[in-house]
C-alpha cells in the first residue's frame, strides 16, 4: 500500500488537543508515526490538516430511489465536502428496518461508496411508530444508530422502549423532534412570514415538545438520545440545561439552519422548504450559541436529495430537503470567520464528536488510526455551482453563493478519494 | 404614475400607492362601459384568456370569464376536475401546455399559496391571481377599494374592521396590504385561534372583543368562516361562532349610523352575518360583485399590455 507525507500542515486534531504546524504520515491505511520512505509528498502549506470529517445526517436514497441519489453519487459528493464517512439515514425504501437492507447497503457501499459509509437502522418497522425494529439483530448487521429520521415516533411508550432496548446494544437513538399534532401540515416556520405568505405554519412547540419528552426519556432509561437537526432557541435551551443535569442528550444543527431564516422563504423558492423549517433570527442566533458553549456538539448535513421535477412545484406539494454535503463546511467556516467558534471547535464538531456519539473508531489522527484525512483551505474564495454538484439532485439554496473555505483533499483510508483540480 | 408596468398581478403586497390608484381609476372608467346598452369593448379582441382554476369558485371565475368576454377576448375555463392535473399531471406543465396554444392571460385559482409567483416567471403570459390558498385574492382587495371609494369617498382616515377567519384568509391578507397602504385604520377581529396577535406586525389593530371591534367601524367587512381550510381544533362550532362573532341585529343596531356592511361572498345567513343584516340598505354586497366586474376588467386590460381605457 502507497504512503504518504502531507507536509507543512497545520494538524489539528481535537482528539488529541493537537494544533500545530507538523507533518503527518501515513502508512498502509494507517496514521503513522513517521515517514515510510518511498512516500508521495504532498505539500499543504498554509492548509489545514484535519481527521477525515463525519457527516451523521445524510439520505443516500438507495434502495429505492436511486432517481434522487445513490451510494455512489451520494459519497462522491460527501468526498467533494471533505467528508470521509457519512451514515446513511433508513427512510429507503425498503426502509432499513430489516437485516437485508442494511447487508445491500454495505455491500453496494463496498462496492462504489468513495468514502466510509454506516448505515443506521430504524427504530420502528417501516417508520410507523407502531411496532419496534428488529433492533438488536440490525445491530449485529452493522448499525451504528437507530433512528426514524423524516418521522417521528409519537407513541411515547414505545420510544421509550426503543431507548431502553437500544441501551442493551449500545445504540444511540436519534431522533427527529416532530410533534405530529402540533406541526399538523404546516410547511414553514409559524410566524410572520407564514402569516404573510399564507403558508400554513410548523411551528417550534412541535420540535420543543419532542426535545423535552426526548430529555426525560433519557433521563429516566440513563440512555442516549441524540436530537437531530435542531431548528429553535426553546430546544437549544433544553438541551442546555438538561446536559447540565448530566442527562445523556446530545444534538445536531444542520449549515441552513444557522445561516438561513424563514423570511428567505418569501419567494416561495422550494429549495427553501425543509423539515424542520428554516426559522427567525432569533432562533438562528440560538443556535449560533449552542453551538459556541457545547450545547449543539455536531454539525451535519440533512443531504436530502430530490429530482430537480418534485421541487418545481406549488410550495405545499414539495418535498423537504436540501442537499447539503458541498456546501456544508465553507457555511460552517463562515462560522470561524464570524467569530463564533475556533477552528479547533469546529473541526470538534465534524470529528470527535459525532465519533464518540456513534462509537466510531474514527475522527482522531492518533497514530495507528485509519488514514481518514482531510485538507482544507480555510480561506479559499469560491462560487457554488449546483450544476456542477456531484449529487443527481439540484435542490441547493446556495447555489451561486460566494464561499469562503473548502476541502482540498480527501483521504479515506490513506487513498485520496477526491482533490480539488 | 403614467404607465401600467407589470405583466402579472400576483398580488397588493408588491404595489406601490401610485400603482393602487392607477388601477382603480381605470376601474373607474371600465364601470361605465357596464352601464352602456353594448356593453362590450373590443380591447383584447384576439387574445386569449385561459380561466385556471384549480379550486373551485363560481362568483370570481364568472366574474373574470364576464371581464375578459367583455374585453372581447376569447374564454376558456378549466377546472380541477376537468384538467389534466387529476392525472398528475404538474401545474408547470399544465401551464407551459396552455401557453403552448398561445394563452395572453392566464388566470388563476390555486389552493397552494404561492402557485401563480411559481408560474409567472415560468410563462411569457400575464398572470393573473384569482386567490392563492390564505396568501392574497388581489382583485377582491381593489374591488373592495374600489366600493368603499364609491361610497365614503376615501379610504385614509377610515375605521375598517375585517371580523371572522384571518389567519387562513386570503380577503384579509389583501385588504390588509390595501387599506394599510393607503392609510386606512384596520382592525382585525375574530376568535384568538384565527385572529393571532402576529398580524399586528402588518400595522393592524388585533381584538378578540367583538364590541371592541365594531365601536367605531366606518366599515365591517365579514368573512366567511372557512371550514374547508380548517382544522377541528381552533373553534369549538359554528354556533359558538355565530353568538360570540357573529353580526346579529343587536350589534348592527350598536355600529355608527353610516357605517357599512361588505362581504366578498359567498355569505352564510344567520351564521356570520343575520340575514336581514345582509339585505339591508347599509350592506353594500351586491355592489361588490358589480364593481368586481369593472376592476377585473381594468386589471385584464392593463396586464394585456393596455394604457389608455377607449371610450
Amino acid at each position: 500500500m502507497n504512503s504518504l507525507i502531507i507536509k507543512h500542515g497545520r494538524v489539528i486534531d481535537p482528539a488529541n488537543r493537537v494544533d500545530e504546524v507538523r507533518d503527518l504520515f501515513i502508512t498502509g491505511g494507517k496514521i503513522a508515526g513517521a515517514a515510510s520512505s518511498k512516500a508521495d509528498v504532498i505539500d499543504a502549506t498554509g492548509k489545514i490538516i484535519t481527521p477525515g470529517l463525519i457527516d451523521i445526517h445524510v439520505h443516500l436514497r438507495e434502495p429505492g430511489r436511486s432517481d434522487k441519489e445513490s451510494i455512489e453519487t451520494g459519497t462522491r459528493c460527501a468526498a467533494r465536502g471533505g467528508f470521509t464517512s457519512i451514515v446513511a439515514m433508513p427512510n429507503t425504501t425498503p426502509a432499513a428496518d430489516n437485516t437485508g437492507t442494511i447487508a445491500f447497503i454495505k455491500q453496494r457501499a463496498a462496492e462504489v461508496a468513495c468514502v466510509n459509509v454506516f448505515p443506521a437502522g430504524a427504530i420502528t418497522k417501516e417508520l410507523k411508530g407502531e411496532e419496534l425494529a428488529p433492533i438488536g439483530s440490525l445491530k449485529r448487521a452493522g448499525v451504528v444508530a437507530i433512528t426514524d429520521d423524516g418521522r417521528c415516533v409519537q407513541n411515547n411508550e414505545l420510544m421509550r422502549r426503543a431507548v431502553e432496548y437500544a441501551k442493551m446494544f449500545d445504540l444511540p437513538v436519534m431522533d427527529h423532534c416532530q410533534d405530529y399534532n402540533v406541526a399538523a401540515d404546516g410547511v414553514m416556520h409559524e410566524g410572520y412570514w407564514s402569516a404573510a405568505l399564507g403558508l400554513r405554519g410548523w411551528p417550534a412547540v412541535a420540535e420543543e415538545i419532542i426535545v423535552a419528552r426526548n430529555i426525560l426519556l433519557a433521563e429516566i432509561t440513563d440512555w442516549h438520545i441524540h436530537c437531530q437537526h435542531l431548528s429553535s432557541a426553546r430546544s437549544v435551551e433544553l438541551v442546555r440545561a438538561a446536559k447540565k443535569r448530566g442527562v445523556k442528550i446530545s444534538a445536531e444543527a444542520c449549515p441552513h439552519h444557522f445561516t438561513l431564516t424563514d423570511e428567505s422563504v418569501k419567494e416561495y423558492d422550494t429549495n427553501l422548504k425543509m423539515n424542520p423549517p428554516l426559522r427567525t433570527e432569533a432562533d438562528r442566533q440560538a443556535l449560533l450559541a449552542g453551538l459556541a458553549d457545547g450545547t449543539i456538539d455536531i454539525i451535519a448535513s440533512d443531504h436530502a436529495p430530490h429530482c430537480t421535477y418534485e421541487k418545481q412545484v406549488e410550495f405545499d406539494v414539495a418535498p423537504f430537503g436540501i442537499i447539503g454535503l458541498e456546501t456544508e463546511l465553507a457555511l460552517s467556516l463562515a462560522l470561524v470567520h464570524q467569530k463564533v467558534l475556533t477552528l479547533p471547535q469546529l473541526i470538534e464538531k465534524f470529528t470527535i464528536n459525532p465519533a464518540k456519539l456513534l462509537r466510531l473508531s474514527k475522527g482522531t489522527l492518533s497514530t495507528g488510526a485509519d488514514a481518514d484525512v482531510t485538507v482544507i483551505d480555510p480561506v479559499a474564495e469560491w462560487t457554488y455551482d449546483v450544476e456542477q454538484s456531484a449529487s443527481k439532485a439540484r435542490n441547493s439554496p446556495f447555489h451561486n453563493w460566494n464561499l469562503k473555505g473548502r476541502a482540498m483533499i480527501t483521504i479515506v483510508g490513506g487513498k485520496i478519494a477526491w482533490q480539488l483540480e | 404614475m403614467k404607465r401600467w408596468q407589470r405583466k402579472d398581478l400576483l398580488g397588493i403586497q408588491e404595489l406601490s400607492v401610485a400603482e393602487i390608484n392607477f388601477l382603480l381609476n381605470s376601474a373607474q372608467a371600465f364601470k361605465q362601459v357596464g352601464k352602456r346598452s353594448v356593453k362590450k369593448v373590443p380591447s383584447l379582441r384576439g387574445k386569449t384568456v385561459v380561466n385556471l382554476f384549480i379550486e373551485p369558485s363560481t362568483r370570481t371565475r364568472t366574474s373574470f370569464e364576464l371581464a375578459a368576454t367583455r374585453l372581447s377576448a376569447d374564454v376558456i375555463n378549466i377546472t380541477a376536475n376537468a384538467s389534466s392535473l387529476v392525472k398528475g399531471e404538474t401545474l408547470k406543465d399544465t401551464a407551459l401546455n396552455l401557453q403552448a396554444l398561445h394563452a395572453d392571460v392566464i388566470i388563476i385559482r390555486h389552493s397552494a399559496a404561492g402557485a401563480p409567483h411559481f408560474l409567472a416567471p415560468l410563462l411569457k403570459a400575464s398572470v393573473i391571481n384569482a386567490g392563492d390558498g390564505a396568501h392574497e385574492h388581489p382583485t377582491q382587495a381593489l374591488l373592495d377599494a374600489f366600493t368603499i371609494l364609491e361610497k365614503k369617498g376615501k379610504i385614509a382616515g377610515l375605521n375598517i374592521t375585517i371580523l371572522g377567519d384571518i389567519l387562513f384568509s386570503r380577503v384579509a391578507r389583501s385588504n390588509i396590504w390595501l387599506l394599510t397602504k393607503l392609510g386606512a385604520n384596520v382592525t382585525l377581529a375574530g376568535p384568538s385561534t384565527l385572529v393571532p396577535r402576529v398580524f399586528e406586525q402588518f400595522g393592524c389593530r388585533v381584538t378578540h372583543n367583538i364590541d371592541d371591534a365594531l365601536r367605531d367601524a366606518d366599515v365591517v367587512n365579514l368573512l366567511r368562516i372557512q371550514h374547508e381550510r380548517q382544522r377541528q381544533t381552533l373553534f369549538p362550532s359554528i354556533g359558538e361562532y355565530t353568538t360570540m362573532f357573529g353580526l346579529n341585529k343587536e350589534r348592527f343596531a350598536r355600529l355608527k349610523p353610516d357605517a357599512m356592511i361588505m362581504h366578498p361572498g359567498p355569505i352564510n345567513r344567520g351564521v356570520e352575518i343575520d340575514s336581514e343584516v345582509a339585505d339591508c340598505e347599509r350592506s353594500v354586497i351586491l355592489e361588490q360583485v358589480t364593481n368586481g366586474l369593472a376592476v377585473r376588467m381594468a386589471v385584464l386590460f392593463l396586464c394585456s399590455g393596455g394604457q389608455a381605457v377607449e371610450s
